[in-house]
């Protein structure tokens, strides 16, 4: 194990050359930046391709060549930046290529600011190009996430020829921490559907264009049957104390950090307070949280998000008002403190008459 | 629409097993110059011994099913994005030969950054641009290259110049940058443009074998369906309104003077590869934790000042040597709104257990460099809390009674040593010998990663050495 301390955002860009990544296709934006001077710095050290783009739409679409030819490949950007890949999602999920897109959220909508907030939920886990797909979403909360999630992204992805998207904020990008790096390095699968440049090329073709209604039903009922499989099978999350917890957290990436922090101080106060933090936020942990709202000691979630409020309508879908759900939110950049949260678990242990 | 049937080249596919319906004709209309290009492009691909490494990119508009012709590899694109796309591709498989093939509305209009920004970059591909002067898939709207006072479904009363401005003349445009190496516009009105078209393909696509750059052909293209005339008729209007506005010619060849560049592969081992990013394997040596004196243990600290007192560096050297010693750390500077005022603060936990949020309300340990930070954070200290100072350029005293205070002359104690920058390493060396949390040589252990310039490491190693003996010195 190879441990360094060292920014989040860098450490995406190491976890990704471990884990067998060729190409780096990237455009400038603050606070996803620092991803692309690590790959500048690093990618062309192994002979492998670094580019700054014309533009987001340009690089995603780089992104969708490499892919096709089987490279691991990469981009990063922010919420604007990702507003502009979002044709090319749609055309990677058309095609069926992998690959890794990592948004590291700011402000918004329009320019809004480069603080860090989590309003990138919708557009990346609803979809937001056009057509019937999903993107695999991993939200890391931490500097060694960055490199596992990374890592994962890529294995994923290969697995299930789908674009992976790693879904973290400024706060994540920004922060340092030891980072335990594996020691081995990632292989990269056969992929006998790629472009290779060679004869056996003829019988090979990278496409989204289904052009009678019966044919492009079928392919889109085959991607639908793909995205059942990977809820069924990819479903990662993170439990803290949930096992005798009365009011149950929901929050992802820094947030969760955050939540953490609350789930200590309130049982150091004796409240049976505990949390659930998704990892994939697609697939989503549905299952784990109706269960959680139906058979166990929970009798509230309070979902926490530094948004208007988009993962909780997941929540809420899951849980199907057995038990209530609550929404606590900041936006623009505002962190929540422990301390705020607090006070919103007791306001909601008032409302619902929860004994925490 | 009739189909016309190509007398097929071996390029193609023999049977057009992609396309629904008729699998031996094409898709195009009669007379359209679609056909004639592919043909050509078909017979190049064999002639040149590139057939097995050569990669098409089907763009949008009618070329967009070129994939159900050519027995090449195939991939199908978004609209205008096909340079971007075989930037990608070429980027992935240097030794393939890529051609972009695209009409005027992807290439010229929604894709026109692209075309300008590869061809700059000199991307080695080959580009075949189809300008008929109009949109044919989408039902005859005007493109890029309609001329003035042609009339389409969105010009119907003729293309204004005042309104939607001039024809663009691209391989002119094109052949002002240093990038391209070869740039050619030809047309396809009759044999002998055709034969010139035939040539200028071949010679585009070398240009790429060898290894040269970016090169494009231009092809005046007949599209008889947009142009609501018969195949006759449109030679004849191409000549008479599109040859003027779009000369024929060689408009940049430089092959001759470029070095040819062929990008050389690398695989390297996997220790190679660890080296290469600069990660080492080593063991952090874990810390006595009996060393550490109880009521100083897993600290929440706050570090605050001026930009460039070296406040964040401070605090990533204590967080970096705490993992060196086996703590869970964790360094987050001031970030978004708080970033206000020209005042830099970081938070750093150094701690036994997992750090849940990496920002505190209440810190247990502050660091102030700065009045207007003792000011601003002395009250969010918490009780029992410990503050340290820098008293030589803070000339006010802290106010609580329910804290800790320790005093550290941390400037003057600097300029003693000839680097007043230093005294935020004498703040550190104070603060590890007031609590006992780190041994100096973890600290010391850190300084070359946290310190960029690498020929101050040794004064930051005296400005630590020298906070360390100032406490110790009040302790004795
Ligand atoms: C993003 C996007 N916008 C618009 C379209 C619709 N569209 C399809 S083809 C085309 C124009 C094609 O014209 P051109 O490139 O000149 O090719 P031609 O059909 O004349 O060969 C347009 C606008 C699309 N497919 N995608
Ligand atoms: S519409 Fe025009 S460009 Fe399209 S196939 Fe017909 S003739 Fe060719």
């Amino acid at each position: 194990m190879a441990r360094e301390f060292i920014k989040g955002n860098e450490a995406i860009v190491k976890a990704a050359l471990l884990a067998g990544c060729r190409a780096f296709y990237g455009y400038p934006i603050t606070p996803a930046s620092e991803i692309a001077h690590a790959a500048a710095k690093y990618f062309p050290r192994l002979g492998r391709t670094f580019l700054q783009a014309e533009s987001e739409i340009a690089s995603i679409q780089m992104v969708y060549g490499a892919s096709a030819c089987g490279q691991r490949v990469m981009t990063a950007s922010s919420s604007p930046g990702i507003s502009l890949k979002q044709e090319g999602l749609s055309y990677l999920a058309g095609s069926e290529l992998p690959c890794l897109v990592v948004d590291i959220m700011r402000g918004g909508p329009g320019l809004g600011n480069i603080a860090p907030e989590q309003s990138d939920y919708n557009q990346i886990v609803k979809g937001g190009g056009h057509g019937n797909y999903k993107n695999i979403v991993l939200s890391p909360n931490s500097a060694q996430e960055m490199c596992d999630l990374t890592m994962l992204a890529f294995e994923l992805a290969d697995k299930w020829r789908n674009p992976t998207v790693l879904l973290a904020d400024g706060y994540i990008g920004q922060m340092m921490e030891p980072v335990d790096f594996p020691e081995a390095v990632l292989e990269v699968p056969e992929k006998p559907w790629a472009l290779q440049g060679e004869a056996a090329d003829a019988d090979r073709l990278i496409n989204s264009i289904y052009l009678v209604p019966e044919i492009l039903e079928d392919h889109n009922r085959q991607l639908q049957r793909k995205y059942a499989k990977i809820e069924e099978e990819e479903v990662r999350y993170e439990e803290y104390l949930v096992e005798d917890a009365e009011l149950v957290l929901v929050g992802y990436g820094i947030v969760s950090r955050i939540l953490r922090s609350v789930v200590e101080r309130a049982r150091g106060e004796g409240r049976k307070v505990g949390l659930l933090r998704p990892i994939t936020l697609f697939p989503f942990p549905k299952v784990r949280l109706r269960e959680l709202a139906e058979g166990g000691t929970a009798q509230v979630f309070l979902v926490s998000e530094m948004s208007n409020g988009q993962m909780v309508d997941d929540v809420r879908l899951a849980v199907a008002e057995r038990i209530p759900v609550e929404f606590y939110g900041r936006m623009g950049g505002c962190v929540p403190s422990v301390e705020e949260i607090l006070e919103v678990v007791g306001e909601t242990v008032r409302k619902h008459g929860a004994t925490v | 629409m009739a189909k016309k049937i190509l007398r097929k080249p071996a390029g193609f596919y023999d049977v057009f097993e992609r396309k629904p319906g008729d699998q031996l004709t094409t898709h195009y209309c009669p007379g359209c110059g679609h056909g004639n290009v592919h043909k050509l492009l078909a017979e190049a691909v064999v002639d040149l011994g590139i057939q097995d490494r050569t990669i098409l990119v089907s763009p949008v508009g009618c070329s967009v099913f070129a994939f159900y012709y050519f027995k090449t590899g195939n991939i199908q694109v978004a609209h205008g994005r096909a340079p971007a796309v075989a930037t990608g591709i070429k980027r992935a498989l240097p030794h393939a030969v890529v051609v972009s093939y695209q009409g005027d509305g992807d290439l010229a209009a929604i894709g026109g950054n692209h075309i300008l920004q590869s061809a700059n970059r000199g991307e080695q591909i080959t580009v075949l641009f189809i300008n008929n002067a109009i949109y044919g898939m989408t039902g005859g709207q005007m493109a890029p290259t309609t001329v003035l006072g042609m009339r389409t479904t969105t010009t119907p009363y003729g293309r204004k110049v005042n309104n939607e401005g001039p024809p663009i003349r691209v391989v002119e445009l094109l052949s002002s940058l240093d990038g391209p190496a070869y740039l050619e516009r030809t047309a396809l009105w009759d044999n002998k443009a055709i034969r010139r078209t035939r040539t200028a393909i071949r010679n585009a696509l070398q240009c790429q074998i060898d290894g040269l750059g970016f090169s494009m052909v231009e092809i005046l293209s007949p599209c008889p369906s947009g142009w609501k005339l018969n195949p006759d008729e449109a030679h004849e209007w191409m000549r008479e309104n599109m040859a003027p506005v779009f000369p024929p010619g060689l408009k940049k060849d430089v092959r001759a003077e470029r070095e040819p560049f062929f990008p050389e592969k690398r695989e390297l081992t996997a220790e190679e590869i660890r080296a290469a990013v600069d990660l080492q394997i080593e063991e952090p040596t874990p810390y006595p934790s009996e060393l550490v004196k109880p009521e100083y243990a897993d600290p929440a600290i706050k570090l605050a000042g001026f930009g460039g007192q070296g406040v964040l560096s401070a605090g990533a050297i204590l967080a970096n040597a705490g993992m060196e010693q086996g703590f869970q750390t964790s360094w987050i500077p001031s970030y978004g709104p708080e970033m206000r005022g020209g005042t830099a603060h970081c938070f750093v936990h150094i701690s036994r257990h997992a750090i849940g949020s990496p920002t505190v309300s209440n810190p247990d340990v502050l660091v102030a460099f700065n009045r207007p930070s003792l000011e601003k954070f002395e009250p969010e200290l918490k009780p029992g809390g410990l503050l340290l100072y820098d008293s030589t350029i803070i000339d006010v005293t802290p106010k609580r009674t329910d804290i800790e205070v320790l005093a550290v002359p941390a400037t003057g104690l600097a300029d003693e040593l000839g680097f007043s920058r230093m005294a935020n390493t004498v703040m550190v060396g104070a603060y590890v010998a007031k609590t006992g949390i780190l041994s100096r040589e973890a600290i010391e252990q850190t300084l070359p990663l946290a310190i960029k310039r690498q020929n101050l490491v040794e004064t930051n190693r005296k400005g630590l050495a020298r906070g360390i003996e100032f406490v110790e010195g009040l302790e004795s």
